[in-house]
Formats: structure tokens, sequence, C-alpha cells
């Protein structure tokens, strides 16, 4: 029985203003529906540019469930096409990433595409004279993505028609983006070090909400980052704090300092932790970095540059970055109950090498598979993915400082602790759901 | 132990397996040297380890903080206990550089980690660069190398 198709209304009860109910992550038509609608209006990001440097070069991934291709073409703009031949469906490249040379050409009739997808050439071409070909879907290549944008190297893509463009849509957040480039002396990052993939038996937005969820970090990561501090007590004095150390050991930082970080919001369902200081903002410093930022920027633009020290900014509906260590995670859904998530690493380029070597030691102890912090965290978003089926109480609480005067799609700074970032998630995450449930989906 | 024969190298080998699938951890971090270090790679073949990513690349400190977790009573991935459980195939001795006091053994494996109804197989080939310190052998480079280490794993908890 269909619950959830064709029917905005039951769609819109499912989040009130401070509680979101349990069939957001484990009902399956309402996931099917995510794929459908919210993941089609949304832009939601891609990849890098940089992964893509030369003409054909191409890229492979999905958006939502939608397998894609990045592909940076002849005149050296960014294209995303639909990965399959619009001849038989067959999927054109099956390599992660790759030169297609000139063109694509798919391996079972060699039908022929240039990297914008436009069709090129087809064997035996007369045998299509006088069908009506030109007509056919077939006819117009590999279907490309119409909303791409390409901000500062990050490229984005939207499958709908509806729905605000690039600008409007990130608006002030995009300064996230901005902090994370302006951090290389040139200006420039490139993908570096390789990815992280992780899968996780549980719902995409379980994720999401815990990048900006500050009451967990001294709950659940005592077991790793606590354990960590106890460890290095025992230390001979006097011994270098090792960089490790220094990455694990702000997870246990107390209330107050969570508190005083600041959670900042933006309309559209994005927002960051750490207004004010953060996790990161106490690494000790790489040397060489900042001379070479103050020959780039002038020695105050360059401390306004490092004194900006976001924790998680989250792009809705699927991204979060990490600016001050140049790194981002993508929450990929496949299914209710499974995500995949991808931790990409960036090079500062012209930055020394020792930033992009903290990137990877961050990303493997937090982000690996084999990371303690990532085991601490997937028992509690597989918990809950049990946990939700108690028929008893339906409703998943997310009301943590909330006022009921509190508006919908404004920018405004607030407590570190609040939950407010996770009501505005789900505030966006109800308009994406239903704006092309109406009828006016293109 | 001064010059250990190729049986005492497979040995070793052979035992660092069996202290893993019997948690016997403190004995299994005592067979590491001082600046000995645990690296799983994240690619195949791969020869940097600092600008290019790993899944697991630790020295004794961080393997010491592994080990202290899982008896952590607040290390709640671990309520209950993940098991392990490892099959190798005869430890192959590549290198013997007496002069260099250096070790070097390869070891094809498959690996077991279960916990709840959960059991995940991973196939891997082990290196172990081994020396001998004050009569003991010890390990300076534990290296394993899963067939298909680019793959979305979920949770690894033990060690392989």
């Amino acid at each position: 029985m269909s619950r959830y198709r064709d029917n905005v209304e039951a769609v819109r009860n499912l989040v009130r203003p401070a509680e979101v109910h349990r069939d957001v992550y484990i009902d399956e038509e309402v996931f099917q529906l995510e794929m459908e609608h919210l993941y089609a209006s949304t832009w939601v990001y891609v990849g890098h540019d940089s992964q893509i440097p030369n003409p054909g070069d191409y890229y492979g991934t999905t958006i939502g469930l939608q397998p894609v291709l990045m592909v940076r073409h002849t005149d050296m703009t960014v294209h995303v096409l639909y990965n399959r031949c619009p001849h038989k469906g067959t999927r054109i490249t099956t390599e992660t990433c790759g030169n297609a040379g000139k063109f694509f050409r798919c391996p079972y009739h060699a039908w022929s595409f240039k990297t914008d997808g436009s069709l090129l050439a087809i064997p035996l071409r007369k045998g299509y004279e006088n069908t009506g070909f030109e007509e056919s879907h077939a006819a117009r290549g590999m279907a490309p993505v119409r909303h791409v944008h390409n901000y500062r190297g990050f490229v984005f893509a939207k499958l709908k028609d509806v729905g605000p463009g690039f600008e409007e849509f990130f608006g002030e957040s995009l300064s996230s983006f901005d902090n994370m480039v302006d951090r290389s002396p040139v200006g420039k990052l490139e993908v570096a070090g390789g990815v992280l993939r992780y899968m996780h038996n549980c719902n995409w937005k379980m994720l999401v909400e815990n990048q900006t969820d500050t009451c967990h970090p001294m709950v659940a990561h005592e077991s790793s980052a606590g354990t960590a501090i106890d460890v290095w007590k025992k230390a001979p004095p006097g011994t270098k704090k090792p960089m490790a150390v220094e990455i694990y050991a702000p997870f246990v930082s107390p209330y107050e300092f969570f508190e005083q970080m600041g959670i900042r919001i933006w309309p559209n369902g994005h927002g960051h932790t750490g207004v004010h200081h953060s996790i990161h903002s106490d690494y000790s410093a790489i040397p060489g970095y900042f001379d070479k930022m103050i020959a780039a920027y002038g020695e105050e633009r360059a401390k306004q540059i490092l004194g900006e020290n976001r924790h998680n900014t989250c792009y809705f509906p699927n991204l979060m970055i990490k600016g001050p260590i140049q790194l981002i995670r993508l929450f990929k859904p496949l299914a209710a109950n499974k995500t995949l998530v991808e931790s990409w690493t960036f090079r500062l380029v012209d930055a020394p090498d020792m930033l992009l070597e903290r990137t990877l030691m961050y990303n493997r102890l937090i982000n690996a598979p084999t990371s303690v912090v990532g085991h601490d965290d997937v028992e509690m978003y597989e918990r809950a993915q049990e946990g939700l089926h108690v028929d008893a109480n339906q409703w998943v609480n997310v009301q943590r400082l909330y006022r009921s005067e509190e508006k919908p799609d404004i920018t405004a700074e607030t407590n570190g602790t609040t939950e407010w970032q996770m009501r505005n998630q789900f505030h966006a995450w109800v308009k994406y759901m239903t704006l092309s449930m109406d009828g006016q989906a293109a | 132990m001064s010059l250990p024969t190729d049986q005492q190298l497979i040995d070793f080998v052979i035992r660092e397996a069996r202290l893993l699938d019997q948690h016997r951890f403190d004995e299994w971090l005592d067979l590491f040297a001082e600046d000995g270090i645990y690296w799983m790679p994240l690619e195949w073949g791969q020869t940097d380890a600092r600008l290019t990513a790993s899944l697991m690349r630790e020295d004794k400190l961080l393997l010491t903080i592994r080990v202290e977790r899982l008896k952590g009573n607040r290390t709640f991935s671990q309520k209950p206990k993940s098991r392990c459980h490892h099959v190798l195939q005869t430890p192959q001795v590549d290198k013997r550089d007496e002069a260099a006091n250096e070790y070097v053994t390869w070891t094809p494996m498959h690996y077991v980690e279960t916990r709840y109804d959960d059991q995940q197989l991973y196939a891997a080939w082990a290196t172990h660069t081994l020396t001998v310190i004050d009569g003991k052998l010890k390990i300076r480079l534990k290296r394993v190398d899963l067939v298909n280490s680019e793959a979305a794993f979920g949770n690894i908890q033990l060690f392989m």
C-alpha cells in the first residue's frame, strides 16, 4: 500500500516543528520519494574539477541513485552526463575515472559521443535512414544533466528544472568553500591522497545530523578520544604531543566548549558548527605555511583566513566540508538503511606537504572503516536504525534550544549545542520533497 | 637468539595471529619494536604512506590506544565484543639480511571478523618486517594488503 506517494500532506506531516517521524529514516517509500524529488530538486555535489584536469577526463559517480559522469569537454568546460548509452542502456564507463580521448564509445555497438554527450557516430548509420530516428531519445546522445555549476572547483548538479538557482540555493553558505580554497596561497585545491569509502547500515540523514550534533562527542567518543588522552598522559614528561593526539583529544572537550563555539544556520538547510572556534583551532602551526600565506595575501588577510576555524559545514542535502583541514564527506544514500560515506581529501596547492599529511592522518583516524571514532558513531547510528522500529514512540526529538518564534529559512548565529540546524535541515527536507510533487515537475 | 632460523621467523608470524585470535592484545603489542608500525595501505601496490591515504597507519602509541579502548567499559561498539579468526598460508621468508638485522616474511591469509550475527571475510597478504632486539624477534613493520583494499567496508574493529 502506498502511504506517501501522491500524498503531499502525508509527507508534510512527517516533520513537526521540533520532532520528526521515524518514517523519514526507515520507510523505503519515503526513501524512493527522496530519490525522485529531494535529490532531483536540490544542488547535489558531484565532484571536484581537479579530478578531471584534461579534455576527455571523466569521473563516474551518482546523484541520489542516478549514475552520472562528470567530464571535461574539449572546450575545458565541465559537463555532467547520465552514464548510459541512449541505445540499449549500457553503462558507458565502469572504471571510476579515466580519459575517454576525443569521444566516448559504447563497448556494445560502438555508438560514439562527444564529451558533451552529443551523438557523434553510429556504425552502419544508413540503417536508421527514413526511420524517424532524428525524433528519438537516442538521437540526442548521452543525456546531459542540464543544471551544472562549478564553484571554485566544486561541481554541483541539479537534475530537475524546479528549485532555486545555484547562488540562491547556497547563498552565504558558500563562504565555507571560500575559506577552504583561500587557505591555499594560490587559491587552488586539488583532490589528493585517495578517497576513503565506509559503508553504514543506517539512513543517510543520521550522518548529516551527526555533523552538527555537538552533544554527542564527549559521550560517544569517550571510548576513543578519552582513551587517547589517558594513554598520552602516560608518556614521559616533555614528550612532544603527537599530531594524532592533537586530532583525537578535542573530541572530548566539555559541553561549554561546544556551547561557546556556536552554530550558524543559513536558508535552504545549510549550516555550520564552529562560529567562534572549533576542535580544529588549536593544531600546531605547520612550518613555513604562515609565511607563504602572508606573502600571498598580506598579514591581515592571511590572519583573517586562518583565524576562521569552522568545524563542520553542512550543505543540504548530503555534503559536509571541513575547511581548516581540507576534507569533505559525502553521504551517498543507497537505501533507507544503507549509506556509503566517501571522505575526500585535498591538497592546498603551493602549501607545505605537511598540511596534506595532517589531512590524511585526520581522515584515517576519524573517517576510515578502521577508525575507532567511526566505530563509536556507527554503533549509535545502527542502534537508532533498529530502535526506530519501536511502535510505542514513532518520533525523533530535535527540540534542544527550540523557540516557538523560530523562523524558517533565515541566517542566524546561536548557541553551539542547539538542534536548530537539524530543524533547519528538516524544514528544507519538506520543501524539496514536495516542490515537484504538485504536478509542477520538470 | 641472535640469528633467527627460517622456522623461528615462521613460528613468530603464526604465533602473532594466534595472540590476536585469542584477544591477547597486550602480549600482541609487546611483539612490536618501540618504533614498530602497523600499516594497511589503501591502494594496490602502494609505496607511499605519507601523502597517500591508508586504511591504517599506526605507531605503538596509536595501537596502544586501540588496545586500551577495546577494554573500556564505555566502548559501546564492543558490546558485544568482536571476534576474529586468521587462516594463514605458511609464511614464506622473502629476505634475510643478517648484517642489517632485518628479516621479511610474506603470508597470504584469510581473516574473519564477527560481531552479533554478522561475519565478514577478508583476503589479504601480510608482510612482516622483523628484527631481533635483545635476543627476541620484534615487528618493525606489519603491512596488510587487502585484496580489495579500495572496496567500501563496514567496521573493521580488530587487527588483521
